[in-house]
């Protein structure tokens, strides 16, 4: 029926599927996607038409949030390729990694148990420097290799991923203690 | 063929004639009625001059209802059956409300509080749809014609259940919800197309009975809601508190009746409002044991005690904050709404806060209302210079209860709305036919602390092993904020069926019910709604696709552009007829007959719109 509604994400925006995005198309071309497709242009209309405006204002908004987030974007990427970067057989992760895993974990309690806001702000900074760097590799990995028309490292490009999906959930969880503390007080 | 001549009473298919939309502000403490007049937004007042409706609402032993000023002034004579700030118990149920300091006798059904009053058993509902009825009464007169719908607005921080409350209240009322519109996105609508803003808004929202802080990204038409946050049992009114419960310390005054305290309460605000301006404020009164009370309360006093009510704005709007991922120097203003925002102390906290001074330009009374008329107006389908966007977000989020009673998320919060999300479940018993499905909405860890939606029962589940059936159930918010579920199950592609059993909200019967009450209306005229409600609905439908048609025929095949005009000559005959169930038959199969050409219209639009061309350029 509606093509657009079987578009992949990048497609529907109009963009070439890449790890670094120009996130100011992306933006602009989600706002003309919305300004064509939201139930509100679509008030007095037919409840068929009524129906496709949902559907794909609905497939926008979750495009666009997964394109928007580099983690989501990444897996996003890969997924494209049949890979799924968080199954449950795909679990295994390098050995520092999982030190330093253990050792934000320990700070964020550490932290939290000292009611420590600052040292939490701290933390949000150090994991935000941390996914910089995830970025930068996986900009390499996903994108460079396509230039050069080599074979992309998807084991490396999923190991990274999947790192940046962690590093998005201790820094949900460290925003969590802030406003639990922030309530205490 | 020639095009059809459809025209509805205030619906008429001339496309220039200007369609009567209206904005409607259901505050606690006051309501109000906008429309858009030659290309401004105007609040409409009452045949006194008054913009402002108190959200008041009288019941009379005969069934004769009052509201508004005339109900206001029944507050401390009749506290029992007159209702303020009904808005605080829209979608509520007793465990929710603190009674013990309202003048109500309260019972409960269907999980909301019921308020028992001389004219019989009245919800929050039916309370609220009388307000609505003014003002729809008010609007009509002023403007000469029948309504095509309004834009209601509600507090960002309202959940399903509240949200499900007032558009009841609305259709009870006979009104035409366009849509549901948070308080502060409408705020910002009337400040960003006066303003001609761009760049990121705070809109601080603190009304009689609620609070809401929303960061919106204004750019070029469009308005994106970046976060919302607020407490929805926090206003004005609890400030008037403060200053009753010193009253009855300071006076060294036991617990009171009804009528004193209603009185007090009344002394109390305005008190509080006197305060705005000046230094100190004389409270006196008679109280019906012959005591008088004469007190003065300073505003440094004053000051003292709502401190902390003060500061409980700050939390919601750091969290705000914290999921739009802004710090304060991010933001290009700050934007005062609700009557309580003239309250020095507030509007300093806040300027402290943001390290900037808050607009206060419009009147943080109508500013909401205002804004809702202007979206109202566009949805309505009026041309309007401005080429007006909103995208607001899902306040609180949604989830499912899981073992142990604990909550998973679905759907998070300050989610672009309309969102949808699917959820897979299975069975954990060999031959399990059915499942129940428990959702809540809110943030924490347990169900128990979290509102419940809904419990739906998955019933016709082709019997299989454990663990075989595949159960890929969908929740859907639509742009009102308003939840839908829909059930699949995935391995034989059976729909499964769903028996909804809503915590809360009215169902058709229930709204003919009430209808039927309160008009003493007999079972014809339930014939007759549905009839004039479903020759609404064909005529609509006519209207857009005679729209549709006359811009983008070219779009698809002549053949199928006549079997479309076939269908709309035989629902155009159908719905001279009495008989509903043939109209909705009509609509159904000409909505059948239009799908590939809305969908070819879609795609349309959306490719020019990605080519760089607007809407506007193409000259429709």
């Amino acid at each position: 029926m509606s093509s657009n509604l079987h578009l992949n994400y990048f497609e529907l925006f109009g963009l070439s599927p890449k790890f670094n995005l120009e996130l100011a198309t992306l933006e602009s071309n989600f706002r003309k996607i919305q300004s064509e497709s939201h139930p509100d242009r679509f008030v007095t209309a037919s409840p068929t038409e009524k129906l496709q405006s949902m559907q794909l204002a609905t497939l926008a908004n979750e495009a666009y949030q997964t394109l928007k987030n580099p983690a989501n974007r990444a897996k996003y990427l890969l997924e494209l390729q049949g890979i799924e970067a968080i199954a449950e057989t795909n679990t295994a992760m390098p050995l520092d990694f999982l030190m330093q895993q253990m050792e934000w974990r320990e700070a964020l309690e550490d932290a939290t148990s000292a009611k420590d806001i600052s040292a939490l702000e701290n933390l949000l900074r150090e994991m935000q420097q941390e996914a910089k760097l995830l970025q930068t590799e996986l900009g390499l990995l996903l994108d460079q290799d396509l230039l050069l028309n080599k074979n992309t490292d998807y084991t490396s490009a999923t190991d990274a991923t999947r790192k940046l999906i962690f590093i998005d959930k201790v820094y949900a969880d460290i925003n969590k203690a802030i406003e639990q503390l922030e309530a205490t007080l | 063929m020639a095009l059809l001549q459809i025209s509805e009473p205030g619906m008429s298919a001339a496309p220039h004639q200007h369609k009567l939309a209206i904005g409607i502000d259901l505050g606690t403490t006051n309501s109000l009625v906008a429309t858009v007049r030659s290309g401004l937004s105007h609040a409409l007042n009452d045949e006194h001059g008054h913009a402002l409706l108190p959200s008041v609402v009288h019941y009379l032993e005969h069934g004769a209802v009052e509201v508004g000023f005339n109900a206001q002034k029944q507050q401390n004579i009749d506290p029992h059956n007159t209702i303020v700030s009904v808005k605080r118990f829209m979608g509520r149920g007793l465990k929710d409300i603190d009674v013990s300091q309202l003048p109500y006798r309260f019972t409960e059904a269907g999980g909301m509080v019921q308020i028992e009053t001389c004219a019989g058993i009245k919800s929050p509902v039916e309370i609220s749809s009388e307000i609505l009825k003014t003002l729809k009464t008010r609007a009509e007169l002023a403007l000469g014609g029948e309504l095509v719908g309004a834009v209601i607005t509600v507090p960002a921080y309202f959940d399903d259940a509240q949200r499900q409350a007032t558009k009841d209240a609305a259709r009870l009322a006979g009104i035409n919800v366009l849509r549901l519109l948070n308080e502060p996105t409408a705020a910002a609508v009337a400040y960003g197309l006066d303003n001609a803003s761009q760049g990121v808004y705070v809109i601080y929202d603190l009304g009689g009975g609620t609070f809401d802080v929303s960061i919106l990204k204004l750019s070029k038409g469009v308005f994106e809601v970046l976060a919302t946050n607020g407490d929805s049992a926090l206003g004005g009114d609890d400030f008037d508190h403060r200053i009753f419960c010193w009253i009855l310390e300071t006076a060294k005054l036991s617990p009171r009746k009804a009528h004193d305290t209603r009185l007090l309460l009344s002394k109390a605000r305005e008190a509080k409002e006197w305060l705005t301006e000046h230094s100190e404020a004389n409270i006196s009164c008679l109280l019906s044991d012959g005591e008088f009370v004469n007190l003065i309360l300073s505003s440094d006093k004053f000051i003292a005690l709502t401190a902390n009510l003060v500061q409980k704005t700050l939390s919601p709007t750091r969290k705000a904050m914290r999921d739009a991922g802004l710090s304060i120097e991010d933001i290009n203003g700050v934007v005062m709404v609700g009557g309580a925002t003239r309250m020095p102390q507030v509007r300093k906290t806040i300027e402290e806060y943001f390290k900037q001074t808050p607009l206060t330009n419009l009147d943080p009374d109508k500013v909401v209302a205002l804004g809702a008329a202007i979206q109202a107006n566009v949805l309505a389908g009026n041309k309007s210079d401005e080429d007006l966007l909103l995208l607001d977000v899902i306040p609180l989020s949604l989830g499912l209860e899981t073992y142990g009673g604990l909550t998973e998320k679905v759907i998070h919060r300050n989610s672009t709305l309309p969102v949808a999300r699917a959820q897979e479940f299975t069975t954990y018993k060999d031959g399990q036919t059915a499942m129940s499905i428990h959702v809540v909405q809110g943030e924490r860890e347990l169900v128990s602390d979290c509102r419940s939606l809904a419990r739906f029962e998955l019933r016709g589940i082709p019997s299989m092993v454990a663990g075989a059936a595949r159960i890929r159930v969908t929740f859907t918010v639509d742009a009102d904020g308003l939840l839908s579920v829909s059930a699949r199950e995935t391995s034989t592609n059976v729909e499964a069926h769903i028996a909804v059993k809503p915590s809360y909200g009215l169902s058709e019967d229930e709204i003919t019910n009430i209808l039927k009450a309160s008009f003493n209306c007999a079972e014809a005229d339930k014939k007759a709604r549905m009839l004039a409600e479903a020759r609404v609905a064909a005529g609509a439908i006519l209207e857009a696709v005679t729209v549709a048609l006359a811009t983008d025929s070219a779009l698809i095949s002549v053949a199928e552009k006549q079997a479309i005009e076939a269908e709309m000559q035989r629902l155009a005959l159908i719905k001279e007829s009495q008989d509903d169930d043939a109209i909705h038959k009509g609509i159904e199969a000409l909505n059948h007959a239009t799908e590939a050409f809305a969908a070819a219209r879609m795609n349309a639009s959306v490719s020019r719109a990605l080519a760089g061309k607007n809407l506007e350029d193409i000259n429709l």
